[in-house]
Parts: C-alpha cells; sequence; structure tokens
C-alpha cells in the first residue's frame, strides 16, 4: 500500500514541464491530460494583449451618404442640342433622359415591335420549319423527298435518266 | 436660437439650414412609442439617403453647408414634410460657387497639361483631376485621341474623394463615348454658379424650354458650373450665354421679356 502510494506521489512530483514531453504523456490518464491542456491555455491566454475598453456597439445604420446632386433631383443630362443643330447630340439627349419619360419609352417600344409583325414571324416560321427540317434528315430520304416533289411537280416523264458510263463512239 | 436645438428633420425641410444644425430623425428613441414601434419596420421599406451638404451625425443629420433643406420621398414623389422615416432623400440646395469634385458628376474641363500617358484637366475643384489618354471611346496605345492642351472635355468623374487625386474617363462602363470626350473647337464657354446648374439641368426648367424655341444652338452644362454654348453666329452664341448667365436672379417674367427683347435684336 505505501509503496504504492509513494509512487503516486513521486509521479505526481514529476515537473509539469516534464509532463507536457511528448513521450510522458503516452502513459497519462485522461484526467491530468486535460488539466495540463488547460493551464497551457491560460498560459497562451495571457500572453495574448488586448484593449481593456468596453465592447464598441456597432448599430446598424440605416442612412447612406450621397455625395452627388444628381440622385437627389433627377438632373437631366448635361449635353443639349435645339432645333436640330446638332443631330447626334438631340438623339442622345432623348436616349439619356428617357428614364424621365416612361410613357415615351412605351411609344418607342410599341413602334419596335411594329417591326416585325406576328404574322410576318409566323410566315417566317412556317418556311424555316422545311429548312431546318431538313438538316435532321438523311441524305436518303432527302433524296426520296426530292423525288416526289418532282414527281409532283413535273409529270413530263422520267426527267432523271440513270447516269451510266457511256462508251465514247470510235 | 434655432440652430442649437436639435429638431426634426421633416420639420425643417424648405427652411434654411446652417452648418452645425442636427437634424434628428423620426425613428430614433427619444420619440414617441408609436414611432419607436414602428422603427423596426421602416428601414426594410427604404433606406435614408442623406445627399450633399448633409453627414451622418451621432443622432441623425448634421448639416455641412448652408442652404434650404430638401426632402424627396421614397418613390420619387416630393412629399415635402410627410417623410415617416422610412426612406426617402434629404439634401441641402445650397448656392456655392466652389465646385469639389463628386464621383459620377459629369464636368467640363480645360486640359492644362499632357504628360505621357494622362492629361491634366482644370475642373475648378482644389486639384486638377487626371484623365487616362486610354479613357475615350476607341482609344487604344496605337490609336491615341488626338488632345492638345486647351481642349475643352466633357468626362466624368470615376475617383473623387477628399484624399485622392480626382480622375476622369470620357467613357461609360460599355466603353461608349455617350457625348463625352472632346467639346468642338469653336463655341463659347463660361462659368455660373453651381446652384444656377442644377436649375438649368432640372427635368422641367422654364429657361432651357424657352431659350429652345428661339433658334438652333447647342449647350454643355458641367456640374463644375461650366456652361459651353455654340450657335451658327458669334451673336447668337452670346445672346443665349448672356441670358443664361443673367436668368439666375430673374423672375420668369423677366426672362421672358429679355429673351424676346434679345432675339428681336
Amino acid at each position: 500500500m505505501s509503496a504504492v502510494a509513494m509512487a503516486r506521489d513521486v509521479k505526481s512530483k514529476l515537473s509539469k514541464n516534464l509532463m507536457r514531453m511528448k513521450f510522458m504523456q503516452r502513459g497519462l490518464d485522461s484526467e491530468t491530460k486535460k488539466q495540463l491542456e488547460e493551464e497551457e491555455k491560460k498560459i497562451i491566454s495571457k500572453e495574448h494583449w488586448f484593449l481593456d475598453l468596453p465592447e464598441l456597439k456597432e448599430k446598424e445604420s440605416f442612412i447612406i451618404e450621397e455625395r452627388s446632386f444628381l440622385p437627389c433631383e433627377d438632373l437631366l443630362y448635361g449635353r443639349m442640342s435645339f432645333k436640330g443643330f446638332n443631330p447626334e447630340v438631340e438623339k442622345l439627349m432623348i436616349q439619356m433622359n428617357s428614364r424621365y419619360k416612361t410613357e415615351e419609352i412605351e411609344e418607342e417600344d410599341n413602334a419596335m415591335e411594329a417591326d416585325v409583325s406576328d404574322e410576318e414571324m409566323a410566315r417566317r416560321y412556317e418556311t424555316l420549319v422545311g429548312t431546318i427540317g431538313k438538316k435532321f434528315l438523311k441524305k436518303r430520304d432527302r433524296r426520296a423527298l426530292q423525288g416526289t416533289d418532282e414527281a409532283q411537280n413535273s409529270n413530263h416523264g422520267p426527267s432523271k435518266a440513270k447516269k451510266m458510263f457511256l462508251k465514247p463512239q470510235d | 436660437m434655432a440652430a442649437a436645438a436639435p429638431r426634426l428633420a421633416e420639420e425643417r425641410v424648405g427652411q434654411v439650414v446652417l452648418p452645425g444644425d442636427v437634424l434628428l430623425l423620426p425613428s430614433q428613441p427619444e420619440e414617441d412609442g408609436e414611432r419607436l414601434r414602428l422603427a423596426p419596420s421602416g428601414p426594410q421599406k427604404g433606406r435614408l439617403v442623406c445627399g450633399p451638404g448633409l453627414r451622418r451625425g451621432g443622432e441623425g443629420l448634421l448639416v455641412t453647408k448652408c442652404g434650404l433643406l430638401r426632402y424627396r420621398g421614397p418613390a420619387g414623389q416630393a412629399g415635402g414634410g410627410t417623410g415617416s422615416g422610412s426612406g426617402g432623400t434629404y439634401w441641402v440646395d445650397s448656392q456655392q460657387k466652389r465646385y469639389v469634385p463628386v464621383k459620377g458628376d459629369h464636368v467640363i474641363g480645360i486640359v492644362t497639361v499632357k504628360a505621357g500617358d494622362i492629361f491634366k484637366l482644370d475642373v475648378g475643384g482644389s486639384e486638377q483631376a487626371s484623365l487616362s489618354y486610354l479613357a475615350f471611346e476607341g482609344a487604344t496605345k496605337r490609336n491615341r485621341p488626338n488632345v492638345q492642351v486647351g481642349d475643352l472635355i466633357y468626362g466624368q468623374f470615376i475617383v473623387a474623394n477628399k484624399d485622392m487625386e480626382p480622375e476622369m474617363v470620357c467613357i461609360d462602363s460599355s466603353g461608349r463615348a455617350n457625348g463625352m470626350g472632346i467639346i468642338g473647337q469653336d463655341g463659347f464657354l463660361f462659368k455660373v454658379s453651381l446652384g444656377l446648374i442644377r436649375k438649368l439641368l432640372a427635368p422641367a426648367c422654364e429657361i432651357i424650354q424657352d431659350l429652345g424655341q428661339l433658334y438652333p444652338f447647342e449647350l454643355v452644362l458641367g456640374m463644375n458650373g461650366r456652361i459651353w454654348v455654340k450657335a451658327k453666329t458669334i451673336q447668337q452664341t452670346l445672346i443665349v450665354a448672356n441670358i443664361l448667365e443673367a436668368c439666375e436672379h430673374m423672375t420668369a417674367e423677366q426672362r421672358k421679356h429679355a429673351v424676346a427683347r434679345l432675339s428681336e435684336s
């Protein structure tokens, strides 16, 4: 009994620095391991510097600072031309100042849509179906299709004679 | 003194404010309970913008310029005084002559130095603005823009703050000039106050509309107070310039008289 107790005392008397060494940690039980780790952490955190200040209360600000008058007053574009002095600038004026005249924009949009009417679009696509469809046909099918077309279009006999080698006349 | 006591911002809309005035905002904790309850839902609707002449202060907005306090509602309509603290824009409408570069402003600059890769432009601010030779439409390292000292350039600030040299460009984000670049050789440049420029650039400006009926002419307005005018003859150019210069403190009637008289002669 007493010998065992003695051994424990000896063990605990080993210096902490020695216990921290890698080869000593194999034999340690979990409790002493934890203790050692905590101590180590304490030492590390003590070495860290920190400012002894009250915590900063960062209030979220809902105010945006804006240094320009432009978004405040809805100012127009700075280049102007009147009565056709500079047609380029007059075009620009309409373009740049259009956000204040939404009605005008809508009208323009309608005009743009009128460029290609729905009917025209449909007609265009109708013919497109055929052309694009051709692309996906095999060569043989295509020929067959052409053949039937021709048969329908021209009923004046077989227009396409089978090509063959013609022996030249001596 | 009215300036000493902080008052609600919406009460002072349309009144004269002085530097140092503090404007309180409705969503402040000092206000009554009803407003307090509304406060959490307020900011979601729209953030408050404090425009030129105002700064974020401890309790609300701090005035840094003297002038009239203006307010515009969040949806764009002018809701003077009815602002509920849920967004909108406050700013000070001041009458100053000294231009301070602001990012995004379109200004007229005068080329003073041609130094290698950059041009230096006098824009009327405390420091000259720099303009890269590549910041023109279609400019490349080989294809330099033809800019001479003394040319007028209409451009936009992309860098403008109190610590750095302002920088200008003559193209927008998609690389197009959109009317920026060198302004034509002739024409007439003069300077007016910054307040007048904003008055002229307002969407429904009667002065511009009246002048537009007279005869063909072209106008470039820089936010730095510079105006460039060009008409078919020198006389017509000078008439437009004189009207624009004089109209700042004229009533609508006086202006109409002046326009009529000048267009006759």
